[in-house]
């Protein structure tokens, strides 16, 4: 009998076919588990790899370091990296410095990206579409296009003249953080169109029949946008919040632009701190470097991946209900 | 007539009050953006000179920096193309890989928070300098998937698999030379196409819990396969957030490509203003281009539910 047969004769017997469905099912469901558990974990292997690996060789010591033997796990553990990054790169002082900055810069933004987002969605007014154009050509155009006139506008700042009338001349802004207040304050922050656009659409989704009830109640029109729609908006001002945040404490291109001290922009620090250990410690050997260098950006990352995990179901929960998809 | 008035007066203050939501932004569009963009053109003409005492001097120059940038400078035009070619590399793969994910991380499993807070991780991650670090310690693991292909090369070697065995095989195959160096290319930066792919991968997501679930329903009802399910249904479904998510891809892969650094290096170390303008200006400008034929192509075959 063929193999062909015999499976003929399976498939035309019927007294256990419901159990013999089910059992290829379960083989089918089992493999295709599998399969994706494989490329999940290869995946997440991927993306955690690095971190792992700047996690462990922060804590080798020089013996570590040298010895091929050791892979990821040292036998000498130290901390000496770490005492070192922390003393460089005045550590307490500047993250708490930094964090400030990208708070005071994560609020001015939540509050006019949502008051502009809240405009365009809510009202009728002549040029909105226009307008609104504007908004997704912020997003569109990249950053370093402008970066020319926003240096020299902020090296001779100066409002309509206004500021000359006053000091005589005309103030260089550069080197503090200021242009970066202003430029946020303004609606023109780190990504503040891709901000814009989540708020507008996150208030074209939420009803009209919200606001009509406060009119109705007698609220005002801010009354109405602060306590009441705003409050109903809360999932896509923590995503607004907490990616804002994070990329204005990653981002580096500004800092570098208005030239921002780096002891208010750590991850601008940070990139300084292999060479400061190299010429005050007298270490040359780049890879003995590379170790501190590791310990740095594991301090870099603390405040970040702590804000992340802590806010972590809120984020991804509330992008996905704040409507960037629209 | 009174009652006209007063409607009248209603509209207009709603558009007053219109104005007023939207008035920080409106202000720091024109003086920022708007005068910026105008100042960038106009910088691009000309020869920049700064004065000492703060402040600058502009010659006109007409086309004298474009075409030192495309006639005369080493690199400008080689980095430019380069920096175009790894961006029309990674948008077509990081779509679909983030489609891909997204379909796979929207089914409920054991551990899908857990997976789902890592696939965002390079996304908080995103710092210059951190990725920097990421980079030299990927590369350190030799066990890991290394960026470069030449290493991809020699880490697979010690291993008894060698990728040039496979190269020839598919050439002798008779697959076009250009194809197989798409996959190489594609094999060699997975890493950096799973780092860059964090957002799109929740946009896609977020779109996949939008789809209704009546038309599953309706599908499975008619007896369509997954295969059928997914082609008819999911796909067209999504189709309208993959502008959404190339949009995305290409200003953010341009955004930190060698281009800016470049033009950053040119203004800030060599003090050519003028160039540097120029070299923004034209990166900006193929961007846009390759933006408007991308979403035209796709808006083409986009189907809209509502």
């Amino acid at each position: 009998m063929t193999i062909k047969e015999t499976w003929q004769n399976i498939k035309s017997d019927t007294q256990f076919a419901n159990d013999r469905k089910r059992w290829i099912a379960n083989i089918k469901k089992v493999i295709l588990g599998l399969f994706k558990a494989v490329i999940l974990i290869g995946i997440s292997y991927v993306i955690l790899g690095p971190v792992i690996g700047i996690i462990s060789s922060s804590f080798f010591s020089d013996a570590d370091n040298y010895n091929t033997m050791v892979y990821l796990i040292p036998q000498e553990p130290t901390l000496d990296r770490y005492k070192l990054a922390i003393q460089y790169m005045n550590y307490g002082k500047t993250v708490s410095a930094s964090l400030l900055y990208s708070l005071t810069l994560m609020i001015l933004q939540v509050f006019v990206c949502s008051m502009a987002g809240y405009g365009f969605a809510r009202y009728q007014f002549p040029f909105k579409n226009v307008l609104f154009a504007c908004v997704v050509i912020m997003i569109v155009i990249p950053t370093h296009t402008i970066m020319l006139p926003l240096y020299m506008t902020f090296a001779k700042f100066d409002v309509f003249g206004i500021i000359k009338l006053f000091r005589g001349s005309a103030v260089n802004l550069l080197s503090t953080p200021v242009p970066m207040y202003i430029m946020t304050l303004f609606g023109c922050g780190l990504r503040s169109g891709l901000y814009i656009y989540i708020f507008n659409q996150f208030f074209r989704g939420l009803p009209k029949e919200i606001e009509e009830a406060a009119f109705v109640d007698g609220a005002g029109t801010w009354y109405t946008y602060f306590r009441i729609m705003l409050v109903n908006a809360i999932p896509s001002v923590i995503t607004v919040a907490i990616f804002s945040m994070v990329w204005q404490y990653n981002d580096t291109f500004y800092a570098k632009l208005f030239l921002i001290s780096d002891d208010i922009v750590i991850s601008k620090k940070i990139s300084t701190l292999q060479a400061t250990i190299s010429n005050v410690e007298k270490i040359y050997d780049p890879k003995i470097q590379e170790l501190y260098l590791d310990a740095g950006v594991v301090l870099v990352m603390i405040p970040v991946i702590i804000i992340y995990i802590a806010l972590q179901k809120y984020f991804i929960e509330g992008v996905e209900r704040s409507g960037i998809v629209g | 007539m009174q009652r006209k008035r007063k409607k009248l007066s209603l509209t207009t203050k709603r558009s007053i009050t219109g104005y007023l939501f939207i008035l920080p932004w409106l202000v720091g569009f024109i003086w920022f953006y708007a005068r910026s963009l105008f100042m960038s053109v106009q910088f691009s003409f000309s020869n920049l000179t700064v004065n000492p005492g703060g402040g600058y001097t502009l010659d006109f120059a007409g086309l004298e920096n474009y075409i030192y940038a495309f006639r005369v400078h080493g690199s400008f035009k080689q980095i430019l193309t380069t920096s175009v070619g790894n961006m029309l590399i990674d948008v077509p793969l990081i779509t679909f890989f983030s489609l891909f994910m997204a379909i796979l991380l929207n089914k409920n499993f054991k551990g899908r928070t857990l997976v789902r807070a890592i696939f965002f991780l390079p996304v908080i991650l995103n710092s210059g300098a951190i990725m920097d670090a990421m980079d030299l310690a990927r590369t350190m693991m030799s066990g890991g998937i290394s960026s470069a292909s030449a290493e991809m090369a020699q880490a697979t070697a010690g291993n008894g698999v060698s990728i040039q065995y496979y190269v020839q095989m598919f050439a002798a195959l008779g697959l076009p030379d250009q194809i197989i160096e798409y996959i190489m290319g594609a094999v060699s930066r997975i890493s950096d196409i799973i780092n860059a792919s964090g957002v799109q991968i929740i946009i896609f997501i977020a779109a996949l819990q939008s789809i209704p679930g009546a038309l599953y329903e309706v599908a499975k009802i008619e007896g369509a396969t997954a295969y059928e399910t997914f082609w008819k249904v999911t796909f067209p479904m999504v189709m309208p957030h993959i502008i959404t998510n190339v949009v995305y891809t290409v200003v953010d892969s341009f955004a930190d490509s060698d281009v800016v650094d470049l033009a950053y290096e040119t203004a800030f170390t060599n003090n050519n203003y003028g160039l540097s303008s120029v070299m923004s200006l034209v990166s900006t400008l193929i961007t846009c281009l390759i933006l408007i034929l991308v979403c035209r192509f796709i808006q083409k075959r986009t189907f809209y539910y509502n």
